[in-house]
């Protein structure tokens, strides 16, 4: 994309990724309360949460966490700012990555047990969805030729019907990465499920309101990639993405919890099956 | 005016109850009352709860877990004491080792009576709670801030 409008692209992101994140979340949290026969809170109930949480007391362990949960932040930011100015795709996965190495350094600097459990779990949740990440990229490359975003959108037809493995290897990985069950291991949002509360047991006011901020960016990251697949066609990359976080839903509230043996191994046959199997294809071909 | 009535986080401690309370406490997330409704959330961290719970009487085993977690809250807070025991003691009140109600060891804010407390009277002491709470808010110094 040229200069000015790569600008805008990034400007757009930083101002309406947390609202159309909030949002998404609160659907969620709607859909899921009506799956379970209940009422479920407003739709809004997200951004009244994370208003609430700037308005409390800020409990520090150690005064270096604020850093990092920040950097966690800011980080997740420059990912979204990279892809949706069409930049580079590889870089934006490693910004990404960087983002939550600072979160999970955050857990150990505050030296709480249940927090390095938490952390130790992040860990692993990485260890799980990263190989499929980055074979998700190279899928993208073998077909378009490019790590390019704007190539890899403008490219003339859409990748699920190359990259058909590869896109239900990515959507299995979602499942983590959206931090759903079965897979939501670090960290749950349904709180009564977990051990105190994972990775973010330490964070209090406004840090814990920067970790649902970035979360809420993250998943439009995400959905983001997920519209790559069917690009061309703006409309129809939303609507499916729309469905796909609805089957996420789905998913979450019909599991419950695994071990992160499961996960672990899970994510890995995945890959290695789907992800690896599709990229075997295109080779062969 | 500040968004902590429009999403209170409790946090549930079950001290020396029969039990009773506690599962009251519980039947006010299911479908039939929903108290997510109005942003209720049963957190189970007291660094990210504002409302703290409390079923049962105070014992010597666990006043210091009651101070503790009150410790833990980020300002404000409030704590809402369910039943006859947590109120006052209920009918262990004269045991060798129940040292009373809640208000023994840590300030309490709202009295909920009731052996046990019926769901209703529980989501209408959480609602006077949040009274307090934005009431507590506007008295917050600075500092605390």
């Amino acid at each position: 994309m040229s200069g000015m409008n790569s600008w805008i692209a990034v400007i757009l992101y930083i101002v309406l990724a947390p609202i159309i994140g909030g949002l998404i979340a609160g659907v969620d949290r709607k859909i899921s309360a009506r799956m379970q026969g209940r009422f479920g809170p407003p739709l809004l109930q997200p951004f009244y949460d994370v208003f609430k949480l700037m308005s409390k007391q800020n409990i520090v362990v150690n005064k270096h966490q604020k850093f990092y949960v920040l950097c966690f932040l800011i980080f997740v930011i420059i990912t979204g700012c990279i892809f949706f100015s069409g930049g580079d795709l590889l870089l934006a996965i490693f910004a990404l990555t960087l983002g939550s190495v600072f979160l999970i350094i955050a857990a150990y600097s505050t030296y709480s047990p249940y927090a390095y459990i938490g952390a130790e779990r992040e860990m692993l949740q990485m260890m799980a969805y990263e190989p499929m990440v980055i074979l998700t990229i190279v899928g993208m490359y073998m077909v378009t030729k490019s790590f390019n975003v704007l190539d890899i959108f403008t490219y003339n037809q859409p990748l699920i019907y190359t990259l058909p493995g590869i896109f239900l290897g990515f959507l299995f990985i979602l499942t983590i990465k959206f931090r759903k069950s079965p897979f939501d291991i670090s960290m749950s949002h349904h709180a009564h499920q977990e051990i105190v509360r994972g990775v973010i047991t330490e964070f209090s006011g406004k840090e814990l309101a920067y970790v649902e901020i970035a979360h809420w960016y993250e998943n439009v990251f995400l959905l983001g990639i997920v519209c790559l697949f069917f690009a061309t066609n703006w409309a129809i990359a939303i609507a499916l993405a729309a469905v796909t976080y609805l089957l996420e839903i789905f998913i979450d509230n019909n599991n419950s919890r695994l071990k992160w043996q499961s996960t672990l191994g899970s994510a890995w046959i995945v890959a290695l099956i789907l992800g690896v199997g599709n990229i075997a294809f295109l080779a062969l071909r | 005016m500040s968004y902590l009535p429009k999403s209170p986080w409790l946090v549930h401690y079950d001290a020396s109850s029969c039990n009773g309370c506690d599962i009251e406490v519980l039947a006010c997330l299911t479908p039939l009352y929903d108290v997510e409704r109005f942003g209720v959330l049963n957190i189970g961290n007291p660094k990210h709860a504002d409302i703290f719970v409390v079923t049962g009487s105070v014992n010597e085993q666990n006043k210091s877990v009651i101070q503790n977690i009150y410790n833990q809250m980020a300002e404000p807070k409030v704590v809402v004491a369910i039943g006859a025991c947590a109120t006052s003691g209920g009918i262990f009140r004269e045991c060798y080792n129940v040292q009373g109600g809640v208000d023994k060891v840590i300030p309490v804010d709202v009295y909920v009576p009731g052996c046990a407390a019926r769901p209703e009277a529980i989501i209408d002491g959480v609602v006077q709670a949040l009274g307090v709470l934005e009431e507590k808010y506007k008295n917050m110094g600075k500092v605390a801030k």
